[in-house]
């Protein structure tokens, strides 16, 4: 065998990132000479070994002659200290190894069975401690997708590093197997937290998450069978049932006065309200129900938005878990109706301060190290970037929020807007029904035992030979070979009458879903493509496996299905039929390995009651004076990390692709980022599509109520400011809470739930899609060994989409031209609870913004009218920092200083920093003075002038005076060297 | 800081874009493999007055479409292969793999080829471009960026030789977004192109003087801040930033601020870009 498997290496002659990979590491606090980096390619075959001519042949297609060189089975020889090679994981996807796969393949296409795996060889140069090298390995590679070799020079020799092939080899004996439910309760609580015992390795198989009732139903529903449950059903229903699908906690009946739950009661009956008395001028179409949100975009089209988050992978592999999470929320949109175009991505991470290094383990003494604050940040950064990047996808929006609670569980949002035609040839496209008969197919990619139990973790049950459960990597451009011939072509074709993605649970769950339409499936296991023989029946069926869609097709259509997706590279298996049945039924090696009613799968369930209970914590107000030197205050205020730049993010996700930038991620001369985006969708068309957030976890623990209202608040602002009205503008939800089992915690999320009902109501905004992620908690150890738990703040993050319609009239936040007038609009309270400033001061305080969005309406419609008689030349939304750091952020953005005159009975560092709601700085055209006030009314105050270059504020006696130039650099001061 | 832009008035009912009087030749915009840019790369040559098709390379291969109906061969931007193997380079490979001899028949013709950002790449890696004495082999690279990581921002070109591509073109003002656009070949290669007229773009800044180089005017630090070459014969065109994401007034990046000026000089907003006449030139070769 050893003899089939050569081994290409491949250099830059002069590698142009040497220097900055190099300074990367340095910075790091590596005391390197020089980093290089070589490519491995591993190449294997069945038959036969390459001759020397046809190593040339190959080594020449996987380099630029130009630049680059290549060594087929000869290592190169270089002057370093410590060789490196960081390769993957037997079974983790490998995507530069398959695309040189099929080059080789399309040179040799006599040559049966070969296979290519790629890897990364580092030359250290430099003299690192042993500790220093075992840290900088940790650097480069990531345990639970990587292999890691390391020689020495000496080591290294002339014979290079060792060829490995990281083949899986599998030992398991893939059948069923029957789980005995008739235990006692201790027992049986076991399988539902450890999952079930493996019969021959008696380990367990990972947690259910199933509780005491659940089984007891469980039990009680095949105790009427007679028997007992196959493995697959049990795995099959503690996914179906998972908190992750069916939001329990969201559906259960809370207290004495929730008897619906929350959803119903606060999130869909919101909806429901708004849209009845919006009547005619209902702007939504789809809400809640398919696996995007979706709203009319114009006579023709719709537009779809679903955000959703990938925190638990993100904690293990920051980049595999963020690129999972985008291009799997690209998949919602792909699954969306008959197959929406993904258009538009949107981010946001919640991660601690990456300047910080928490020193914490998931093991006792010292085991698993949680990932530093830095690479968690970098690694989901790069994996939304790739997945967006590498789909041809925008991705525009997006924030990052810093807080050291986050450090155990980031949290990463990941979201996506969807353009589709609302009807084609008369069909509806946004709606959807799988008959019986129709046959059930999945296209994309293969299924191996990634994602399996994708939420939990054991270091233990990983062993060189055994591939990866716990995380995927994501594969954007097998997806978007799918994607393109599902949305681009088949959709058109009508080949199909239903589609779903396969996300969480896998087929498991897409499948079960579908057969709603119709009442009833049969699968058989056996036909599902792996990608690795040895699969038990039950990893099959719940594998989350990326890149993957369920379709139903009728029997007369699947040849021309077949043909297509055959011509466009995407594999496709007809893996069984949808029926009216009422049961789930699924077979493997002949035998039936799962039959259950599919009202028992779906609801069977039985209901919980939560109790929660709500104490308000009173916070030490911070004890200060109003500093001397405000100037300093304000430059030190747009250096928080929270406020500052983050603009290396922006220009290294692609916001151009599909043509439709109109305000980008950064704006102005200066350019600031920017709270709102708007792009174009549809070419040809003046309108727009307008994006925007609004998120204070700061906020959460004082009063999670008022936390919500400004979420929503700012989510809308954000839109009003570019000259959205808000009767076009929805709404999206993500809570991310902790420890829900806490009746205190549930206190905290049935207030912001009430929040977000009161608010949206109010505004006549309705929510069309929403996510929750209920125990974003972490439980390891500190270096004593002490058990240690770090929660996530309460984070609920508003999403707001909204229809422009005529972007030629959408407003930047950047001041334009000298001698504009300044105006702020809005008022300004001493509201400084959970506000940026206390934090800066380190404190919290108690008075969180208080929202009147009756007040707030009337101006936000002023706002509209103005910008639509085009009197508003800038508009940008006051945030987190308040209305200092806002007005800063104007002036940098048009790199043009102001003079501002302030009356105010506040202390003027809360009036600057106070972050209350429903307020906009707007600078106007002097021309348009008179009708811009006319309009505004009592609304708008006017500050002063843009002039010169320096911001200048006179306040009574003090005055604040500071070079433009000097608040951009304190601005983008914090990430300059990312 | 100002970029000259066409005005232009709206014209065909509910469209809002003019569209010239369509060629009677048509234009194969290649897809498949993670190209991604191929629907507004048809929307630009629609609205410059060619039409097109995009074709799968698969189409190709398999005999379903003839790349001999053709005029214009466009390589669209995109991901191809996710970059694996170096950008372009794995569909470079399966280009001559499998439809070279198309390939070279199409360009033995009166014919255009037109390759943007991954595109180029790809051009680069067939040896499309520069394509000395006819030669296609692999002259010049597009390497990693200076920086090492993707870079999506606005630049400002300017033309660097008079040809059918160039003309009337005082500057481009249009994004990149590519991890691997830093231009590289020998010294001698690089004299060869500039001797040659075969320089078509070069990155500078707002006022036309050369990038020299710099950040991040000169996005990726690319020799000479060449953007974009022609091929010796100047028949094939290979560019990394992408003119046809701002086809209109509202795609540019300072757009907002332009508006503010133009309104007070009262001056007519116009609704298409200066980049659309990179996309005019090529229908107008044609005419």
């Amino acid at each position: 065998m050893a003899s089939c498997v050569h081994r290409i290496e491949v250099r830059y002659r002069n590698d142009p990132r040497k220097k900055t990979r190099t300074d990367r590491v340095r910075s790091l606090g590596f005391p390197i000479d020089e980093l290089q980096l070589i490519d491995v390619y591993t190449i294997t075959t069945g038959t036969r070994i390459f001759s020397a001519a046809e190593l040339d042949q190959i080594g020449s297609q996987l380099v630029n002659p130009v630049v680059q060189e290549y060594s087929p089975d000869v290592p190169f020889l270089a002057d370093f200290d410590h060789a490196i090679e960081v390769g993957f994981l037997p079974g983790v996807t490998d995507n530069v190894g398959s695309t040189a796969r099929q080059t080789i393949g399309d040179f040799f296409p006599g040559v049966e069975g070969v296979a290519v795996y790629s890897s990364q060889l580092f030359f250290v140069c430099g003299k690192l401690s042993r500790e220093l090298l075992r840290e900088l390995v940790s650097n480069l590679a990531n345990p639970l997708v990587n292999r890691v070799h390391v020689k020495t020079r000496l080591e290294y020799g002339t014979s290079g590093m060792d060829r490995e092939v990281p083949r899986v080899r599998l030992h398991e004996l893939p059948t069923a197997g029957v789980v005995d439910l008739n235990l006692d309760d201790r027992e049986l609580s076991r399988i539902g937290k450890e999952g079930i015992e493996d019969q021959t390795t008696h380990q367990r198989r990972g947690p259910l998450a199933l509780d005491l009732g659940q089984l007891h139903a469980i039990r009680n529903y095949f105790g009427k069978k007679g028997r007992n449950p196959t493995d697959v059903e049990l795995e099959s229903l503690a996914q179906t049932w998972s908190e992750h699908c069916k939001h329990t906690i969201f559906a259960s009946a809370m207290d004495d006065d929730l008897p619906d739950g929350l959803y119903k009661t606060y999130i869909q009956a919101a909806t429901n309200a708004i849209r009845k008395e919006k009547g005619e001028k209902d702007i939504c179409l789809t809400v809640f129900t398919d696996n995007s949100g979706a709203i009319i975009f114009d006579d023709h089209y719709l537009v779809t938005h679903k955000v959703e988050t990938h925190n638990s992978p993100s904690a293990l592999d920051p980049f595999g878990g963020a690129l999972t999470g985008i291009v799997g929320v690209n998949r919602d949109t792909i699954g969306f109706g008959l197959g929406a175009k993904p258009c538009i991505n949107v981010y946001g991470y919640c991660v601690g301060d990456p300047e910080s290094d928490p020193v914490l383990f998931r093991g006792r003494h010292k085991t698993n190290q949680i990932l530093s604050p830095r690479r968690i940040l970098d690694g989901v950064v790069h994996g939304v970037g790739v997945g967006g990047n590498c789909s041809g996808i925008p991705t525009p929006q997006g924030w990052v929020y810093f807080n050291d609670r986050y450090v155990g569980k980031p949290l990463v949002f990941a979201g996506t807007v969807g353009i589709m035609p609302r009807e084609i040839a008369g069909r509806k496209l946004y709606e959807k029904k799988a008959e019986p008969g129709d046959l059930i197919v999945v296209a994309g990619g293969r299924v191996g035992k990634d994602g399996i139990h994708g939420a939990t973790f054991s270091s233990e049950a990983l062993d060189p030979g055994s591939p990866v459960t716990a995380v995927q990597i994501g594969d954007p451009i097998t997806q978007k070979k799918l994607s393109d011939v599902i949305v681009k072509e088949a959709r058109d074709l009508g080949l199909y009458r239903s589609i779903t993605d396969n996300g969480a649970g896998g087929i498991s769950c897409s499948v079960a879903e579908m057969a709603k339409e119709c009442n009833g499936c049969r699968v058989t296991l056996d036909l599902v493509p792996l990608k690795y023989p040895g699969m038990a029946p039950w990893e099959i069926w719940i594998s989350e496996s990326q890149e993957r869609m369920t379709l139903a097709i009728p029997p007369e259509k699947i040849d021309a299905f077949m043909d297509l997706v055959g011509r466009r590279e995407v594999e496709a298996t007809v893996i069984g039929e949808f029926s009216d049945s009422g049961r789930c039924i699924v077979g493997f090696h002949g035998d039936v390995v799962m039959d259950i009613e599919l009202a028992f799968l779906h609801d069977g369930a039985p209901k919980k009651h939560l109790t929660t209970r709500y104490t308000k914590t009173v916070y030490p107000e911070p004890v200060s004076s109003c500093p001397d030197c405000l100037g300093a205050t304000l430059l030190a205020m747009l250096k928080r990390k929270n406020i500052c730049s983050k603009e290396f993010i922006s220009v290294q996700y692609d916001h151009t692709v599909q043509g439709g930038h109109v305000l980008g991620p950064v704006q102005g001369r200066g350019r600031v980022q920017a709270m709102a985006t708007l792009t174009k969708v549809v070419p040809g068309s003046d309108k727009g599509v307008g994006l925007s957030q609004g998120m204070f976890p700061s906020y959460s623990e004082i009063d999670p109520y008022r936390m919500a209202a400004a979420g929503i608040d700012t989510a809308i602002r954000g839109l009003i400011a570019l000259g959205i009205p808000l009767e076009a503008i929805a709404l999206l939800d993500n809570f991310c809470w902790c420890s829900s089992d806490d009746p205190d915690r549930l206190g905290q999320l049935k207030r912001a739930a009430k929040g977000c009902y009161d608010t949206a109501t109010a505004f006549k905004t309705p929510f069309i899609s929403g996510k929750d992620s209920m125990y974003n908690d972490f439980s390891g150890y500190d270096a004593d060994n002490h058990p240690v738990k770090v929660s996530v703040p309460p984070t609920l993050l508003i999403s707001s989409i909204g229809v422009h319609d005529d972007v030629t009239k959408s407003v930047s936040i950047d001041a334009k031209i000298e001698g504009d007038l300044v105006y702020v609009v809005g008022t300004t309270q001493e509201e400084l609870g959970g506000s940026e400033y206390f934090a800066y001061l380190g404190g919290v305080g108690n008075v969180v913004p208080d929202l009147d969005p009756a007040l707030v309406m009337a101006r936000y419609q002023r706002v509209t009218d103005a910008i639509r008689r085009d009197l508003v030349a800038s508009a940008c939304p006051v945030t987190i920092g308040g209305l200092g750091v806002t007005l800063s952020r104007v002036a940098i953005a048009g790199h043009l200083g102001m003079a501002l005159l302030i009356h105010t009975r506040l202390r003027l560092d809360y009036f600057l920093f106070s972050e209350s709601l429903g307020r906009f700085v707007v600078t106007v055209s002097p021309d348009n003075q008179e009708a811009f006030e006319q309009v505004l009314d009592d609304d708008a105050v006017l500050l002063g002038r843009v002039t010169g270059n320096q911001l200048r504020i006179s306040a009574g006696d003090i005055r604040i005076e500071i070079p433009v130039s000097e608040l951009e650099n304190a601005y983008k001061a914090p990430f300059k060297e990312y | 800081m100002t970029t000259p832009v066409v005005p232009q008035k709206k014209s065909r009912g509910n469209d809002t874009f003019p569209v010239s009087d369509l060629v009677p030749d048509k234009a194969l915009i290649m897809s498949g493999f993670g190209i991604n840019s191929e629907m507004e790369t048809q929307e630009a040559l629609l609205r410059a007055g060619m039409g097109s098709d995009i074709v799968h390379i698969n189409d190709l291969i398999d005999g379903r479409t003839e790349l001999g109906q053709y005029r214009l061969l466009v390589f669209p931007g995109g991901f191809s292969y996710g970059d694996d193997t170096g950008a372009g380079n794995a569909f470079a490979n399966r280009v001559r793999n499998n439809i070279w001899e198309d390939v070279e028949e199409f360009l033995a013709g009166d014919n255009l080829v037109l390759g943007i950002c991954n595109g180029f790449q790809i051009l680069a890696n067939l040896g499309l471009v520069p394509a000395f004495g006819g030669r296609f082999t692999r002259d010049i690279a597009l390497v990693p960026n200076r920086k090492g990581v993707l870079e999506c921002r606005f630049v400002t070109l300017k033309p660097a030789a008079d040809n059918l591509w160039t003309k009337g073109i005082e500057r481009l003002f249009c994004p990149v977004a590519h991890g691997e656009g830093n231009f590289s070949c020998s010294p001698d290669t690089f004299s060869r192109l500039g001797e040659q007229e075969m320089i078509a773009f070069t990155y500078c800044r707002d006022d036309l003087s050369p990038a020299n180089g710099e950040y991040p005017c000169n996005p990726n630090g690319s020799t000479g801040d060449i953007a974009g070459i022609t091929s010796e014969d100047g028949k094939v065109l290979g560019i990394m930033p992408h003119p046809e994401r701002a086809m209109e007034f509202v795609n540019l990046y300072d757009w907002p601020l332009r508006k503010e000026q133009m309104k007070r000089n009262k001056v007519p907003i116009p609704i298409e870009s200066l980049n659309m006449q990179l996309f005019r030139n090529i229908a107008d070769y044609f005419r």
